[in-house]
């Protein structure tokens, strides 16, 4: 989950519309760190006290940047990364939610499901690799059905047990009411497990960009993990440096358009508000 | 119109909450359901409701047997329970998404202008009172226009002045369509305010210890005579059903 809690950070958990209380000086301090180091670095290299060579400054990787830009790779390599982050995406979102909804609904889907999922899920999703190269070939099938595989489980976990835990009060509620299955789990209990499902939409989403570097280590031609992986066997840490970079804004920003999207179905929450 | 007929219910745990409960109910009538607690009034009304089935005896409803939840039957519990994703006016129109829209939208604004909250409907729950919120938990029991609407202690979470303020309330909105209103309380007083006819029920296990009509005038005034007498008789009543079964006439007092 690691990935997940580096985008996720604790801030933008917080709705936005207490963002303007929170104002430029929260973000302010949190730059002073980062900005200090980078441009000491800069400094330390420049007046010659220390070697740039292996790890190279924030300059010589904001030209690299630019010069791969320039030549469209940077472009084609970020489009490849996105492309089976999304679909791997979409396919784990899918299965995790319908899976979690069944399981958290019914008892004996849980009874049936639940354990051998359990189980699936304590195998490191990187062992499978080598299995699935085997079933769907190297190329992207292979790719996206292992970052879908580091999707569904968040999901799949975090949406039963949200259901397990949702207030008997309002199920009930809904039985008076006279829902459906269908009704129950579309209009009481989904609704009901929005925050939490949206939570673990977000660790989703930061475990797919774990897992698409995986994915890209095992032989692509073309994507942010190839570069890493290509930086590293010609030697130019610059360019892993690089695509680094790009993956730490592609995640952030792919986060917080998550978080924007989702703030306005949580407007609702009566939640904790911390002071500043 | 609803009737009860030997009900028992026994949980699982083994204990005895109804035996041999039997009650008949006409359409329009507005039935108080008073007792100590565990006299197994809230289940009884669980049962009525069909989120509970009974383990013995038979409910109908205009003659056909109720063991699930009954299109016609409403419930109003003893907390609100508003969805609190859904603004004031989804809420109400909760349980009647299978009309068509204009029909919806008509009846939703109706019941919503009738519980006062007209100018609300676009509100989160949150921003309500508690006695705004149990009224918008009537109003979306109500928009369904139940025969039979079960009340679960409604008020007993609110304030004095807010609950008489809600009593009153209950009563006028009850004037439009009369359904058969069953309410269960620990209040005599609010009891002997809205019912026609108050059941007394005993623990141990649960049952009916007195079926009583009250014959007295409205609208009811609180501090009426006729009103406090019956609430002292009431409360002696009260007495001795939440005592165990003895016949020693000695202390008539007050007990809840």
């Amino acid at each position: 989950m690691g990935g997940a809690l580096t985008t996720a950070s604790l801030a933008s958990v917080v709705p936005a519309e207490r963002g303007p209380h929170r104002g430029n000086g929260g973000i302010l301090l949190g730059l002073i760190l980062p900005l200090g180091l980078a441009l000491g670095w800069e400094i330390l290299v420049d007046l010659g006290w220390a070697d740039g060579r292996l790890l190279p400054t924030p300059s010589t990787i904001v030209a690299t940047l630019s010069d791969l830009a320039r030549n469209g790779d940077l472009g084609s390599h970020v489009l490849a990364t996105l492309q089976r982050v999304a679909l791997g995406f979409l396919f784990g979102v899918t299965a995790g939610t319908l899976l979690g909804a069944i399981s958290g609904y019914w008892t004996l889907a849980r009874r049936l499901l639940d354990p051998t999922l359990q189980a699936l899920r304590n195998i490191p999703s990187i062992a499978w690799v080598p299995l699935f190269i085997l079933w769907f070939g190297i190329f992207e099938t292979s790719k996206v059905i292992l970052i879908a595989v580091g999707v569904f489980f968040p999901i799949y976990l975090s949406l039963g047990a949200a259901i397990l835990g949702v207030d008997r009060k309002l199920v009930e509620v809904g039985r008076v009411l006279r829902f459906s299955d269908r009704e129950m789990i579309t209009r009481i209990l989904l609704p009901a497990t929005l925050p939490s499902y949206i939570v673990a939409l977000r660790s989703g989403l930061g475990l797919g960009w774990m897992f698409v570097v995986a994915a890209e280590f095992m032989g692509a031609e073309q994507g942010l993990g190839f570069l890493l992986v290509d930086g590293q066997q010609t030697g130019r840490p610059a360019v892993i440096l690089a695509s680094i970079v790009a993956f730490a804004l592609l995640g952030k920003v792919t986060d917080s358009l998550l978080a924007t999207l989702s703030a306005r179905f949580l407007r609702w929450q009566d939640s904790f508000k911390p002071a500043e | 119109m609803l009737s009860l007929t030997q009900l028992e219910k026994r949980y699982p745990n083994g204990t005895l909450a109804l035996s041999g409960l039997t009650l008949g109910i006409e359409a329009g009538e507005i039935v108080a359901i008073v007792g100590g607690s565990g006299c197994g009034k809230s289940t009884l009304l669980r049962l009525i409701a069909g989120l509970d089935q009974p383990s013995r005896g038979r409910i109908t409803l205009a003659g056909s047997a109720i063991r699930d939840p009954h299109p016609d039957i409403g419930v109003v519990f003893q907390e609100p329970r508003l969805m609190p994703w859904l603004t004031i006016a989804a809420n109400v129109g909760f349980g009647i998404r299978h009309l068509p829209e204009a029909e919806r939208k008509r009846r939703v604004s109706e019941a919503l202008d009738r519980v006062g909250l007209a100018d609300r409907g676009g509100h989160w729950p949150r921003e309500l009172s508690g006695g705004q919120a149990q009224r918008v938990a009537l109003a979306r029991a109500l928009v369904r226009q139940p025969k039979v609407l079960l009340l679960d202690e409604p008020f007993s979470a609110l304030d004095a002045l807010t609950r008489t303020d809600l009593q009153d309330h209950l009563l006028a909105l009850w004037a439009y369509d009369r359904p058969t209103l069953i309410l269960v309380t620990h209040d005599i007083e609010e009891a002997l305010v809205l019912a026609d006819r108050v059941v007394v029920m005993q623990p141990n296990p649960g049952r009916v210890r007195l079926d009583l009509p009250v014959p007295l005038a409205r609208p009811r005034n609180r501090l009426d005579g006729e009103v406090l007498a019956w609430k002292t008789r009431l409360l002696a009543e009260l007495g001795h059903a939440s005592r165990p079964l003895s016949n020693d006439e000695v202390f008539p007092a007050v007990a809840i």
